[in-house]
């Protein structure tokens, strides 16, 4: 069985962001960028499922500026087969995100779609969702656990009040939660070898998409701060200021 | 303006979060409908009637609506989303399931977790797990929205709308539902908590969690946790407060050994008091707590514990 996963290139999630003072998004230049840790997930869920002899063959899938090749050769060091680059450097939204992964899932047949749940920079939480709507297929979106057995995914799904127990057809798209895996670490001999996979480069254009943004970003500001506040001795003194200053018990 | 509002409910009651997403859809202007999707949920419909503002709710009933699966529920609310100029649901684990697929079918961007409603086609909505807020427009025909529900208040019980049935729509037969682990407690629901209690990674165990649970019983608090918690197993999934997680403001928050990373204040840092207990003096929580307090949480709590006795 074949699977497609999608990786998306973001600010690595433990770098603090900047507002730009001209309100007009964050500051990326020279910031230390990482692959979505959902995508990653994604990526060490598709290889376990082809070391488990479930799955035949990974491509992975990016979408953005010509430097989502590294991000493509790491999912390739993790163990997919091969990368499909679609290069903008235009802003690219979950919808145009859904439709440029239709059509390379129209030509590529894939039997299962292996994607984040949420990129960790626009924090949307819509592409996989959007992807399965746009293919008329079933979706699991926030999948903890899952196991393909012929046609079929038994899927568990994280939800508000614990966990869900599907079984959907396939093809399918699987978006993934925190707890599906822990990711591999790539060691130095598979990123040699990742480097002599195969990696496609196309243009939204050959794939006939229109990406132009839907949403306008009228500006980006800082959130509201909190005022700061004070060190307390000991119980006593928190018992006191929750009583006596905040009014909260 | 018509504004189309999709209930989050258990079947008999509304989940917290449906009646804040009434409240932006009231500043969206226009008339409001409610549509309750689910298996045996009548008495869900005669809760959503009563929310203040509401001018109508549509109540779908059939046995493929249990779960309230993605794919049936798109099926359903296309049926009917050409008659409105908003969708709207609460940004939960049960709208950001659907909501994205409903929006994809209408060839919508959607608009995810809005915190604020500055007119009816722009909102604004936090980015970067909430260390940046957009203000975004939309041009697209009919809106889609997620509500974060810490962003509005709750829209009241004032109402007295009037329940129409509404034809149950296709039943995809592409996924099967085959029930839900809910974790069961006495405790408030996080997102619905006046005093929410969480412990991290510096709880040490899930048996410890029992000091925390025996301070939010003094307290009418819920449990929260921080990922680290969760991961290491000491309690389930639906504990996490956080960016992939849940979001929460309650009156008041103690953070339990827990650092402070990003991804966790993205969840929490709107909470009107943080109370933050960790022996760490450099912890990063301090830094959005209102008090603090650097002690040894298992001397800290159960005096804690004690005074409020
Ligand atoms: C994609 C992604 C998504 C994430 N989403 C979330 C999310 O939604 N929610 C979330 O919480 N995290 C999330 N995280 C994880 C986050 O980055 C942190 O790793 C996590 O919040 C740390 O949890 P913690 O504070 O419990 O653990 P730690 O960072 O290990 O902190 C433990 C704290 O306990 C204190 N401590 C230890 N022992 C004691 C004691 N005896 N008395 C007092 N204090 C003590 C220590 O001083 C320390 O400050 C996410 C990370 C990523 C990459």
């Amino acid at each position: 069985m074949k699977v497609l996963v999608t990786v998306k290139r973001v600010i690595d999630p433990y770098v603090k962001v900047r507002v730009k003072s001209d309100g007009s998004g964050v500051e990326t230049a020279n910031v230390k960028m990482a692959m979505n840790p959902f995508c990653e997930i994604a990526v060490e869920q598709a290889v376990r499922m082809k070391e488990a002899g479930v799955v035949t063959e990974i491509v992975v899938v990016s979408i953005g500026v010509q430097q989502c090749q590294e991000t493509l050769r790491t999912a390739m060091a993790m163990g997919a087969d091969r990368g499909i680059l679609v290069e903008t450097a235009a802003e690219v939204q979950p919808l145009a995100v859904a439709k440029l992964v239709k059509a390379i899932i129209d030509k590529e047949q894939p039997k299962l779609v292996i994607m984040g749940k949420q990129a960790i920079d626009d924090d949307s939480n819509q592409a996989g969702q959007m992807v399965s709507a746009l293919l008329g297929w079933p979706q699991a979106a926030f999948t903890s656990a899952i196991t393909v057995s012929g046609d079929t995914a038994d899927v568990t799904r994280e939800i508000d009040g614990g966990m869900e127990k599907l079984t959907i057809t396939l093809p399918a798209v699987v978006t993934t939660d925190l707890r599906l895996n822990e990711p591999r670490y790539v060691t130095l001999p598979n990123i040699m070898k990742a480097k002599k996979k195969p990696l496609e480069v196309l243009k939204p254009e050959a794939l006939g998409v229109d990406v132009a943004p839907r949403l306008k970003i009228l500006k980006v500001e800082e959130p509201p701060k909190r005022s700061a506040g004070v060190k307390v001795a000991d119980v006593q003194e928190l018992v006191a200021k929750l009583k006596n200053e905040a009014r909260v018990i | 303006m018509s504004v189309l509002v999709i209930a989050e409910h258990d079947g008999k009651q509304l989940k917290p979060g449906t009646t804040n997403t009434v409240t932006a859809a009231a500043k969206i202007g226009g008339d409001i409908t409610i549509l309750v999707a689910g298996h045996q949920c009548a008495d869900a419909a005669q809760a959503a009637a009563k929310v203040t503002g509401v001018r109508k709710v549509l109540l779908a009933d059939a046995p493929h609506y249990a779960g309230a699966g993605a794919e049936n529920i798109t099926a359903l609310v296309l049926t009917i989303a050409g008659q409105y100029t908003h969708i709207l649901a609460p940004a939960t684990g049960f709208g950001k399931n659907f909501m994205p697929r409903i929006a994809a079918s209408l060839d919508v961007q959607q608009v995810s977790d809005i915190s604020a409603v500055v007119s009816d086609d722009t909102f604004v909505r936090p980015i970067y797990a909430g260390n940046a807020m957009a203000t975004v427009q939309s041009s697209d025909r009919i809106k889609v929205v997620t509500v974060r529900a810490t962003g509005f208040d709750d829209a009241g019980a004032g109402g007295s709308a009037p329940v129409e049935n509404l034809a149950a729509g296709p039943d995809t037969g592409l996924a099967k539902f085959n029930g839900q682990e809910l974790s069961k407690s006495d405790r408030p629901e996080l997102t619905a908590a006046r005093i929410i209690v969480s412990g991290g990674r510096g709880m040490g165990s899930g048996e410890n969690f029992k000091l925390l649970e025996a301070l939010a019983d003094k307290l009418g608090a819920a449990v929260g946790a921080s990922r680290a918690a969760v991961d290491s197993g000491f309690v389930p999934n639906d504990y996490q407060v956080g960016q992939t997680g849940k979001i929460v403001a309650p009156e008041l928050y103690i953070a339990v050994g827990i650092s402070g990373a990003i991804q966790h204040l993205a969840g929490m840092k709107d909470s009107k008091v943080i109370i933050a207990i960790n022996k760490d003096p450099e912890a990063p929580i301090f830094a959005v707590a209102d008090y603090w307090l650097v002690e040894d949480l298992f001397k800290a709590v159960p005096e804690l514990t004690q005074a409020l006795a």
